[in-house]
């Protein structure tokens, strides 16, 4: 077995939405326990950034993903046009793809182009591409549950072998009935980390991640943790309220059935 | 194969990779040899469309006998039709054992699973909504959106099935998606995360991408006929295409495949159109050859997208001549076994194995007259001859490309 590389990058930008948070500093507030958490729906903000006319064509989880994308590299201090990402999400659009079912279930069949080109799993890529300018490799990853860290795993190791700063950004939104039954996510909720290889003014942490047998950490206040456990995106948390606490330690996150994902978290 | 890139310096960690397995299967054939036999013979897959219910007047390459496929007990909760295909293209050419004896060599947890697709298996979900509860409007019981319509089915299948626990992840990124993987999978090595990847993609059939190209107007009623002057769209395909991925060992087969090189890139141009220069295109095929570190003159054939629209050729043919000049020979596949989205990248980094291994580039089929606009070499017929590094193009909606480059050790 060969000598690894840690899987390492430092953190110099966050994007977060969620149910009852607004962006990164009202729910590292909520995190560190300065403010009581007051779970409310989400609130998707316009993407201001894209044409009028893709602005038309998108639903909320391309507003969802973008929102968070901009917050993050704003916050980080990097042209968004210059990085490769790595968008993740257990099931993308739910609404768009509940309307093509209830067309082709019908007599009809008749899709809406739009709503075509709108079901790809990678579609928030694609707009966040057009949005930004931004032309390096992007990827799109699902992996039910565990597809934040599947998501977080990739760009930590575009980041160590191709030495250059990733986006990532982990989105899901809910389903509408009937597939909300089969498949519940609670609210929409999206999380975006600029990650690099070196340490820079706008750092905030070093992460280092592993795997680990360990089980996945709680969040020791019930609301939060319940918002962790209904979002697949919101598996994020238990390393967001360590980032937002500015704790070194380790926190350990849903992975896949077999192993966990531990990450280490030192501020910098 | 390590020397310093010229374009992406990421590439400078990698080492070349060796295909230790591989394995097809589609409208021409299950596993390789008789996917080998089809395209020698110059046989298209492609039939007129009986799929479903489907009333859409088109060809497709429908794989036959996939319903008759029965998943293992203990695993019915991944019964749908991209499964069955998946299982079914499993099977082919010893793939599995060669994924066990890959298991012995590396251990559970270091071998990964990086698989790609479109649509995963929401033809369940499509049928589940004729089944809704009248009063309700729920799903039918028998509805499993976790083991048919997440698009991590199937991933979490392969998983189960041959007893992996390694990291996964399923690339969902349109037809790009089972080419990218790739290089998630050349990633994961160099990270030194895994030793070896099993990699592939698996798409079929459904009411979803057959009435949505349809909307666009991108579906030809006739089998397709990409870089023909009257092309006029795609043909819709399925197929399961599988690699093992593996260190080069301390010696090679002469006729061993490599994976060399992998670009990828980003439109940033339109949701479902190609940039029409092909600059993304361009970028992708640029970052292959450079971490290859190869010239363009080394390539002796390329697969292309070669998807049979409009757009898509002449974007793609601007590419190519830019990058590899006009005197490359080069064709698609996807006149014999139809555009078979996300599993294509796979499908067609097998026919470029079979390619190099048995001295011949497929020639283009049912493509009569070659658009004289589109200033590339295109085959229409087979082609004998040493073929040892070839290039494959994948591009997807959101503007997704991928390129590979692949070799022979000899």
């Amino acid at each position: 077995m060969r000598q690894l590389a840690p899987l390492t990058a430092y953190l110099d930008g966050i994007g977060l939405l969620g149910p009852g948070i607004g962006d990164w500093p009202s729910g590292a507030l909520v995190l560190t326990g300065g403010t009581p958490y007051v779970p409310q729906s989400t609130v998707l903000p316009t993407p201001g950034a894209l044409p009028a006319a893709e602005r038309r064509r998108t639903g909320s989880i391309v507003k969802l993903a973008l929102a968070v994308g901009f917050e993050a590299t704003s916050r980080a201090g990097v042209d968004p046009a210059t990085l490769p990402s790595v968008f993740c999400s257990s099931g993308a659009d739910g609404q768009n793809c509940h309307e093509i079912c209830e067309v082709l279930a019908s007599s009809e069949r008749q899709l809406s182009p739009t709503r075509f080109h709108n079901s790809v799993h990678n579609a928030a890529a694609g707009y966040w591409s057009i949005a930004t300018g931004a032309t390096p490799a992007s990827s799109a990853l699902c992996a039910f549950d565990a597809s934040f860290a599947a998501g977080l795993l990739e760009a930590l190791v575009q980041v160590v072998v191709d030495r250059t700063a990733v986006l990532l950004i982990a989105y899901d939104a809910s389903y509408p009935q009937p597939l909300h039954a089969k498949r519940p996510i609670a609210d929409a909720f999206a999380v975006a980390l600029v990650l690099a290889p070196e340490a820079r003014a706008a750092s905030s942490a070093r992460l280092t991640a592993t795997f680990t047998d360990a089980s996945t950490d709680r969040i020791p206040e019930p609301q939060i943790e319940a918002l962790r456990s209904s979002i697949p995106a919101a598996r994020c948390l238990p390393l967001l309220r360590r980032l937002a606490r500015r704790e070194t330690g380790c926190a350990v996150i849903d992975y896949l059935d077999t192993q966990r994902l531990a990450v280490e978290v030192v501020p910098c | 194969m390590s020397a310093a890139a010229p374009v992406a310096r990421s590439q400078t960690d990698m080492t070349a990779l060796v295909l230790t397995a591989f394995t097809a299967t589609s409208c021409i054939g299950r596993g390789r040899l008789e996917m080998l036999t089809k395209l020698k013979e110059e046989h298209t897959g492609l039939a007129r469309c009986a799929f479903e219910s489907l009333d859409l007047d088109t060809h497709v390459g429908e794989v036959s006998g996939v319903d008759a496929v029965r998943l293992p007990d203990g695993l019915r909760e991944f019964a749908c039709r991209n499964n069955r295909l998946a299982l079914l293209g499993l099977g082919q050419d010893g793939f599995t054992e060669a994924v066990a004896q890959s298991v012995s060599r590396w251990g559970r947890r270091r071998v990964g699973v990086f698989l790609g697709t479109s649509t995963s298996g929401i033809l369940e979900t499509e049928l589940a909504y004729r089944h809704r509860d009248p009063v309700s409007g729920a799903l039918p019981d028998s509805f499993q959106y976790r083991g048919t319509h997440n698009s991590f089915s199937l991933a979490a299948f392969v998983r189960q099935l041959l007893q992996l626990e390694g990291p996964a992840a399923v690339v969902c990124s349109a037809c790009s998606s089972s080419a990218k993987v790739f290089g998630t999978a050349r990633r994961m090595i160099a990270a030194g995360l895994i030793d070896a990847a099993l990699v592939g993609g698996v798409d079929s059939l459904c009411l979803t991408t057959l009435y949505g190209f349809h909307s666009l107007q991108l579906v030809s009623r006739t089998p397709c006929r990409p870089f023909d002057v009257a092309r006029d769209g795609i043909s819709i395909g399925e197929a399961a295409a599988f690699a093992l991925l593996e260190p080069l060992p301390a010696s090679l087969d002469a006729d061993a495949v490599m994976l060399l090189g992998v670009g990828e890139s980003s439109d940033a141009y339109h949701m479902s159109a190609p940039h029409p220069e092909g600059r993304g295109a361009r970028a992708a095929m640029l970052q292959a050859l450079a971490s290859a570190d190869l010239e363009p003159t080394a390539i002796d054939y390329i697969n292309l997208h070669g998807t049979g629209t409009p757009s898509n050729d002449s974007a793609e043919s601007r590419a190519v001549a830019a990058v590899l000049g006009a005197s490359v020979p080069g064709s698609s596949t996807k006149g014999a076994t139809g555009h078979t989205l996300g599993a294509a990248g796979a499908l067609e980094a097998v026919i470029c194995a079979l390619a190099m291994q048995h001295g011949f580039m497929p020639g283009g089929l049912n493509t009569t007259q070659i658009d004289p606009a589109l200033g590339i070499r295109y085959l229409r017929e087979n082609r004998r001859g040493r073929v040892a590094r070839v290039m494959s193009n994948s591009f997807g909606f959101g503007g997704s490309n991928c390129s590979l480059v692949f070799g022979q050790a000899g």
